[in-house]
């Protein structure tokens, strides 16, 4: 089957044009979308095993031989990425199914949310760069639909921040392409690259990969272009925040790490210092915030941008060992930021609001959802058996390597005030005395923390489990080393 | 109010529109060879039915043409997706398309190509997109 690469991407887009027909019936909607997701999910794992077993699969659409026509790319990491990303919807859709009301649901709303899956299962595969903007495209028009449904107050302040700030990143990201197409003349990556490495050490190639990083910071909400991220992810309801904070940020450091290991080799010194300055910037930034805010959302979404710049201080250090850690970590924060967002809503639910100040001694009547939630803010900190310890161990390693000690040293002390902040967050919420709470939804509390736990249970598996996924990894990091690796599967000569 | 009467409008609306659906399909069909295609080729439709809408009412439209748009909309993606998944049956890779000359009555020998009905995807999908809109505004008070 040639076209294995391309089923998650196809499966999600059928199932969304099939919905369209039928917005209103909201049973089948739920049904459909959670088999669809269920299908996507074994397509890659399918597609997993054969990368495993035969290296990077490749497809060229349309029968075009490789630089010519778009091809896509299964290398580990993407596939990788790809299944995260699907797991993590299939919980979050099945949490939206309980969480949301009825007269939400029929409002386009799971047909938004598989659209959103086409445009990141599409943006990890494509091989094109061009492409890569039209999967960007998709996905943010989808979040753009999903930010604003539902018509509140907030969410129309917010929704036009972020539609604005994206749309001008758009028209930076084309821009960038351009240049870089007048240049190379070529949008296939496999042959930029080779192009590129032909090139030389050149300003212009210097200039355009600033540019692509200008591009990708501001999707992937790096310091100083995280500005729009607070505003915006706090205003949309808990599932939709769940799959941003997961899946949208995440896309930006995956085209950073693709697109900073494989076309941007040759001036590392300036590009990649510049990088690395940033990163720790976002650590610092992000810390900051979520140390300072005392409304849960806030804390979590602060804490998305500090595991921005810890994945791409991992990146910036460009060694083996921090290659790995930062793959290590960018597929351990998808799934616990998932997590923390899905059992942060469950307390939101439960209290009826989001301030710590009218939360407290939950633990008394929800003493499943609270362990659940320190297990997972200990994971996100990175306790050693959980899934975050080994990723930042490597990147930390790796900087060391590379004759850093102010970013590894950061790295740590970042830790440890995550790990502040989301016991903040643990000893207030679930700790103290209880308080009576108002929230309408605390009678779905026990419902919503299956899917919660569900992706808490896979954290714990994914760090305990280390050494079974070590070998993945492993691959997926060779072609970031190498970038041959990467060409000649793509062009096969 | 007085209603304004609009017989001048109303009676060239009725001849253009057709003149304006005919050079559509014309671009639509042309795209392969010429300037045109799905795109420009639905947004021209579209616009024929926008002058009947100026000329006319949403309540009349929809009687004359009682389409859903979404449901055209959605159509048209299906038709898109399905054309270029046919690929998967015959193993080859997605999007590609097949092509073949036929002698068609009428039209003597002339090459069919499945990218048309790629075409008549994107032009539903037009058609459906600026319908929608246009009509959701015009309904909305």
């Amino acid at each position: 089957m040639i076209n294995l690469p391309l089923l998650p991407i196809l499966i999600p887009l059928l199932t969304a044009v099939i919905l369209m027909f039928f917005p209103k019936r909201i049973k089948a909607q739920r049904f459909i979308s959670l088999t669809a997701i269920g299908a996507t999910i074994v397509a890659s794992i399918v597609l997993a095993a054969e990368v495993k077993a035969n290296g990077i699969q490749t497809l060229n659409l349309g029968s075009w031989p490789a630089p010519y026509g778009i091809t896509l790319v299964s290398d580990m990491l993407s596939v990788l990425l790809v299944l995260t990303s699907s797991i993590l919807t299939f919980f979050v859709v099945w949490y939206a199914m309980i969480y949301m009301d009825d007269k939400y649901e029929s409002f386009f709303f799971y047909i938004g949310v598989m659209f959103l899956l086409v445009g990141i299962n599409g943006a990890f595969t494509t091989g094109d760069i061009f492409n890569l903007f039209v999967f960007f495209e998709v996905f943010l028009i989808s979040s753009y639909l999903l930010i604003v449904l539902g018509g509140k107050k907030a969410q129309l302040r917010e929704s036009i921040k972020y539609v604005l700030i994206n749309v001008i990143s758009s028209a930076l990201f084309v821009t960038a392409v351009a240049y870089l197409y007048a240049v190379v003349g070529s949008l296939n990556m496999a042959d930029i690259s080779q192009r590129i490495s032909e090139l030389g050490n050149s300003g212009i190639i210097t200039v355009i990969a600033i540019f692509f990083l200008l591009v990708f910071g501001l999707k992937g909400a790096i310091v100083p272009l995280y500005f729009w991220l607070p505003g915006s992810y706090s205003a949309p309801p808990i599932p939709v925040l769940a799959l941003f904070g997961a899946l949208l940020t995440k896309v930006g450091v995956y085209s950073i790490l693709r697109t900073y290991t494989l076309f941007f080799t040759q001036d590392t010194g300036y590009t990649h210092e510049i990088l690395g300055v940033l990163a720790l910037l976002s650590i610092v930034v992000g810390v900051i915030g979520a140390v300072a805010y005392r409304e849960v959302k806030t804390i979590i979404i602060y804490n998305i941008v500090v595991a921005v710049g810890v994945i791409l201080y991992g990146v910036a250090a460009m060694t083996p060992a921090s290659l790995e850690g930062a793959v290590f970590y960018l597929l351990h924060d998808m799934v616990i930021k998932a997590a923390l967002f899905l059992l942060v809503g469950i307390m939101i639910a439960i209290a009826g609001s989001s301030h710590l100040k009218d939360m407290g001694g939950m633990i008394r009547d929800y003493p499943r959802i609270g362990w659940t939630y320190f297990v997972a803010a200990l994971a996100l900190a990175g306790i050693p058996p959980l899934s975050g310890f080994i990723g930042k161990l490597l990147i930390v390693q790796g900087g060391f390597e590379a004759g850093d000690i102010v970013g590894p040293l950061l790295v740590l002390i970042s830790s440890l005030l995550v790990l502040y902040s989301a016991m903040k967050i643990f000893m207030n919420g679930f700790w103290g005395t209880p308080k009576a709470y108002h929230g309408a939804k605390a009678k779905l509390a026990n419902r919503l923390w299956v899917p919660a736990a569900a992706l808490v249970l896979i954290a714990i598996f994914y760090g305990v489990g280390t050494e079974a996924i070590r070998p993945f990894i492993t691959m997926a990091v060779e072609p970031l080393i190498d970038p041959a690796i990467y060409i000649e599967a793509v062009l096969k000569e | 109010m007085k209603k304004p009467n609009d017989v001048i409008l109303q009676t060239v609306t009725t001849v253009i529109s057709f003149i304006i659906i005919l050079f559509s399909i014309n671009l639509f069909f042309a795209g392969h060879y010429t300037p045109g295609g799905g795109f420009i080729g639905g947004l021209m439709t579209a616009a024929a039915l926008v002058l009947l809408l100026l000329a006319y009412d949403v309540k009349t439209l929809n009687k004359v043409l009682p389409f859903n748009y979404q449901v055209m909309t959605a159509a048209g993606l299906l038709i898109a997706v399905l054309t270029s998944a046919g690929a998967l049956l015959f193993n080859e890779p997605f999007l590609t398309h097949a092509y073949d000359y036929f002698d068609l009555p009428l039209l003597g020998k002339t090459s069919l190509h499945t990218a048309v009905l790629f075409d008549t995807g994107v032009y539903l999908v037009v058609i459906g997109i600026t319908m929608t809109i246009i009509q959701t505004i015009g309904e909305s008070e």
